[in-house]
Parts: structure tokens; C-alpha cells; sequence
């Protein structure tokens, strides 16, 4: 008799550890070869770290729980990508930290909203959704225009998504703040601003300093814009 | 391990063999079909590893003999469901309006299509009749800033208006009142005219000062009795429809510091037969020319 399982049955300590190593021998199949197929992220042209100002929308949007009604992924089923353009790829939210993806669609899926409505639209939607949307459910975020947006840490935001592999440059670093105002001014000088992140939106800075408001817009604009998909033959996504 | 399988006497069954503390359990085995058919599940698995992509290999997981992909699948629906009227579709773009209006058959498909498009992409901002709302113009009314006719329409929608689109419609109203080019009492009484132009307020004597700006200052683009230019899309005052309201503050706000929409180009997200079907549909809500 070589193995007696009575032996695992009788000692939780050894009971734990086997149960243990079981269950991480399950993990590390489905997780570890992640880390080495190739064809897990598409290698499409166009995606970028979030600028300064959107990646602070960004932070807004996790904060007010966006996620809870909002879903930012169009599946490859047929109605979905009907309804909200190409199917999302992995490839778009690499650089979330965390991924916004979701689950609920209380409210429509946000994945391609970007430049689907004007910057206007987006004011007034957030201020009361009813105005625009009547049969919306959606609640008033008007408040997030009387804050002031605290981005005094921006540049330290970008270190921490550095850390875990957002590549962004030292350059990238120094200028945060200014990207961050530029983006809010549409009077500012937008060149160095849009080399290093192309296709940032420019919101118009409402009131006297950027609210929240306006960092949440220029995140929701980028949304699902980085990628032509007229330069992707759509053989090369199938996987 | 079992050690001493033996027979119960109560219940006429085996027992487990095990034993804690002097308690005994009796064998219960799994029902016979139960177990069938958990084997026949785990062939069914392999059969599915094999067909299917699955295996994780290297660098690269396994394609499965049947090549399917969920992604091609999903694009594959959509093609299917796009042959289904490619053919009406193609001649809707190929066509022209008047050729389109006069084929009706053609054109309810045109307006069909029109209306799942403008429910998707343009009752947002412009509601679900086109009856608009503050700050984005109604299409039910006869009033156009950019033009009402099946062309005009078309290419408002394709390329926008200030969207940053090369084409796209541009005007900008000077900021009478932030850039200082008008006195607050000047911009107050180019006010009190203006409402006297759509009937809201009368002409006096006390609304000629007004005229006297409004002749020196809005004319030019809004024309001498507010009929408006769509060419540079000023808005016709003298109408009935306001985008931003048509209170005296709303005036005042407007001519102070105007506010100037912005209407995303689509030829990016709407091939132009899908752009030329929305057009009939716009076209049709009650204000086309």
C-alpha cells in the first residue's frame, strides 16, 4: 500500500497543502500560458498610454462607479457589433490598470462612444441626462462640474501605470501637468500635446478651472477612437 | 482504504469499509446512468478540444479542426445580414435622390434603414422625432441652419459641422460682449430688437437703438430682417425656433458669448448609402425642402 488517502483525510494541515497544490495546478494551466501566446493582444497600430487629462477622467469614472451601468466591450456577436461598431480588442484596453470592461448594461455599452457626440452633448448629458436622453435612468452628475479636478499627483498617476508597463516616457512625466491644462484649453497650443498623444480631445474648460466634469468628457471622447480599423484586415483578429 | 467491507444487518447493503470511532457508512454508489453519462461528457470534451481551438502550445494555442473563430463567426453574421438588402443598398448609394424618390419601393427601404440608423447614431442629441432640444437643433421644423434640401442635408451629416473634418461646415460668431466689441447696454438693446424680430417683444421707439446695432453688427451675416444665411450658417431670427431660447437672458447670453455646436462628421462610422438612407429619413420628418 503505497498511498493511503486516510492519511490526507486525518491531518487538515496536509489536507490544506494538497488541496492547495491541486488548485494551483489549475490556476497556472489557464493563467501562465497567457504570458506566452503571442496572439493574446493584437498587434493593431494606434493605441496609446491615456494623456494626462483623460487618464484623470479615467480615475473619475472608476471613482463614480461607471462600471456598475456601463460596459466597455462590444462582444463579436452580430447585434453588438451593429449596434456599437467592431467588436472591442484586447489590444484597446492594454493599457488599463484595471480594465473597465464590466459586466451590467443598465446603461449602453461605452467602448466606441468616443466622438459619437459632440463635447456639448456629453456637458449636458452628465448635467441631466433627461435633457437629452428622456427615457434615460441615468442619474445627474452635475456636481462633477462644480469640483475642481485635484491633479496636483497627475505625473505621479503616470510613474504608478509605469510601474506596472504603461510606457510612458520621462518626457511624458515632466510635461503631465501641462498636457493636462492644455487638453483643457482650447485656446492653449495643442502641438506637443497631440505628438504625444494623438487624437486627445480638446474639452473646452467651462468654468475657471478644470472640473472633474471636463476630465471625464476628454476620457469618454478617446473612448474606442485609437484604431483605424480600415487599416486592420480582419482576418488578422481571427483567433 | 477500505479496510473491512462487510454486509449490514439491518439494511441488507455493504458498507464502506471505513470506519470512525465505530461508525460505519453504507455504500451508496452513483446511479448507473450518472455515471454513463459523465463519461460520455468527458469523450464529448475531447472530441470538443480537438475540433475547437484549445490547447494552449508554446507560443500559439491550437486551431481545432474545424477552424472556427468567434470573432470571424461574429463578422460572418454581420455579412450575412448586409447581403441581405447589399443589392437595395448598392442602388441606394449608386443613385441619386430623384431617382431614389421616384422608385418607392426603394425608397421605404431607404426610409426603413433611415429610421434604425437615426435611432442608433442621431436621436441623442437630436430626440427621437428630430424634435431637438436646447443646444441641438429640431429637424421637424423648417428652419435650416445649413440647408434643408436632400444635398444640404447629406452633407451636413457626412462631414459635420465644425467636427474638425476638412469639409466639414465652419462659422464662428464673434463674442460681442467677452471680446468687448459691444457695451452690455448695447448688446440689452441689440436684445430688445432682436425679440421684436419673432414677435416677441413690439417695435417702439425704445427698440431703435437695437436696430441701429443690429443693422451695424448682425446683419451682415443674419441679413437686415433676421432672415438668416445658410451659407455660413447664421440662423434665421426672425423664425420661431431658437436653439439656445428665446428669453431676452438667452439672447443676451448668446450675443455675449455664443455658444456654437458641434455635429460629429459620420463618414467615418456610416458608409454613404447608410448616410443617404438617414438623409431620406431626416429629409421626411416634416421640414425637408
Amino acid at each position: 500500500m503505497a498511498f493511503r488517502h486516510e492519511v490526507l483525510e486525518k491531518n487538515a494541515f496536509l489536507l490544506l497543502v494538497a488541496a492547495l497544490v491541486t488548485v494551483a495546478i489549475g490556476g497556472m494551466v489557464e493563467i501562465i500560458p497567457q504570458f506566452f501566446i503571442e496572439n493574446t493582444i493584437e498587434p493593431v497600430k494606434g493605441v496609446r498610454p491615456y494623456s494626462p487629462l483623460e487618464l484623470a477622467g479615467r480615475n473619475i469614472y472608476i471613482r463614480e462607479g461607471c462600471y456598475l451601468c456601463h460596459s466597455q466591450q462590444i462582444r463579436a456577436l452580430r447585434d453588438e457589433v451593429e449596434r456599437y461598431g467592431h467588436y472591442s480588442l484586447a489590444a484597446e484596453s492594454m493599457y488599463d490598470h484595471p480594465f473597465q470592461w464590466g459586466s451590467k448594461r443598465i446603461g449602453p455599452d461605452l467602448a466606441r462612444v468616443g466622438g459619437k457626440y459632440s463635447n456639448d452633448w456629453h456637458y449636458a448629458h452628465l448635467r441631466n441626462p433627461q435633457s437629452v436622453v428622456p427615457e434615460s435612468l441615468m442619474p445627474s452628475y452635475a456636481f462633477l462640474e462644480e469640483r475642481p479636478l485635484d491633479y496636483a499627483h497627475i505625473a505621479d498617476d503616470l510613474i504608478t501605470n509605469r510601474k506596472v508597463g504603461v510606457p510612458y516616457s520621462d518626457e511624458d512625466v515632466k510635461n503631465a501637468i501641462a498636457d493636462l491644462e492644455a487638453q483643457a484649453d482650447p485656446n492653449a497650443d495643442h502641438t506637443a500635446l497631440l505628438k504625444r498623444y494623438p487624437k486627445a480631445v480638446i474639452v473646452p474648460k467651462n468654468g475657471q478651472t478644470i472640473s472633474e466634469m471636463d476630465a471625464l468628457v476628454a476620457y469618454l471622447q478617446m473612448l474606442g477612437t485609437l484604431v483605424d480599423f480600415k487599416d486592420v484586415p480582419e482576418e488578422s483578429l481571427d483567433r | 482504504m477500505p479496510t473491512k467491507i462487510e454486509k449490514d444487518a439491518i439494511t441488507g447493503r455493504m458498507t464502506t469499509g471505513h470506519e470512525w470511532d465505530g461508525i460505519k457508512e453504507l455504500n451508496t454508489p452513483l446511479p448507473k446512468w450518472w455515471v454513463y453519462v459523465y463519461a460520455a461528457t468527458v469523450v464529448w470534451a475531447i472530441g470538443m478540444f480537438i475540433l475547437y481551438p484549445a490547447l494552449p502550445l508554446g507560443t500559439h494555442a491550437s486551431k481545432g479542426l474545424l477552424g472556427y473563430s468567434s470573432r470571424a463567426d461574429a463578422m460572418a453574421g454581420v455579412a450575412e445580414m448586409q447581403a441581405l438588402h447589399a443589392e437595395q443598398m448598392k442602388k441606394i448609394g449608386a443613385l441619386s435622390f430623384a431617382e431614389i424618390e421616384r422608385d418607392p419601393a426603394l425608397r421605404e427601404v431607404a426610409l426603413t434603414a433611415g429610421r434604425v440608423i437615426f435611432a442608433n447614431n442621431c436621436q441623442p442629441c437630436h430626440g427621437p422625432n428630430g424634435q431637438g432640444g436646447p443646444g441641438f437643433p429640431a429637424l421637424d421644423t423648417d428652419v435650416w441652419r445649413w440647408g434643408g434640401s436632400l444635398e444640404a442635408i447629406e452633407r451636413t451629416i457626412t462631414h459635420g459641422i465644425r467636427s474638425g473634418d476638412p469639409e466639414a461646415h465652419d462659422s464662428q460668431m464673434p463674442n460681442f460682449g467677452t471680446d468687448k466689441l459691444l457695451k452690455p447696454e448695447e448688446i440689452a438693446a441689440v436684445a430688445d430688437y432682436v425679440m421684436t424680430l419673432y414677435g416677441k417683444a413690439q417695435p417702439s421707439p425704445a427698440t431703435e437703438a437695437g436696430a441701429k446695432i443690429f443693422a451695424d453688427n448682425c446683419a451682415p451675416c443674419h441679413g437686415a430682417n433676421g432672415e438668416g444665411n445658410r451659407d455660413i450658417g447664421a440662423p434665421p431670427l426672425r423664425s420661431h425656433v431658437h436653439l439656445y431660447g428665446d428669453t431676452r437672458e438667452a439672447v443676451i447670453a448668446q450675443v455675449t458669448h455664443p455658444r456654437m455646436g458641434v455635429m460629429p462628421a459620420w463618414n467615418k462610422r456610416l458608409s454613404p448609402a447608410e448616410i443617404k438612407a438617414v438623409t431620406l429619413y431626416v429629409h421626411s420628418l416634416g421640414g425637408g425642402e
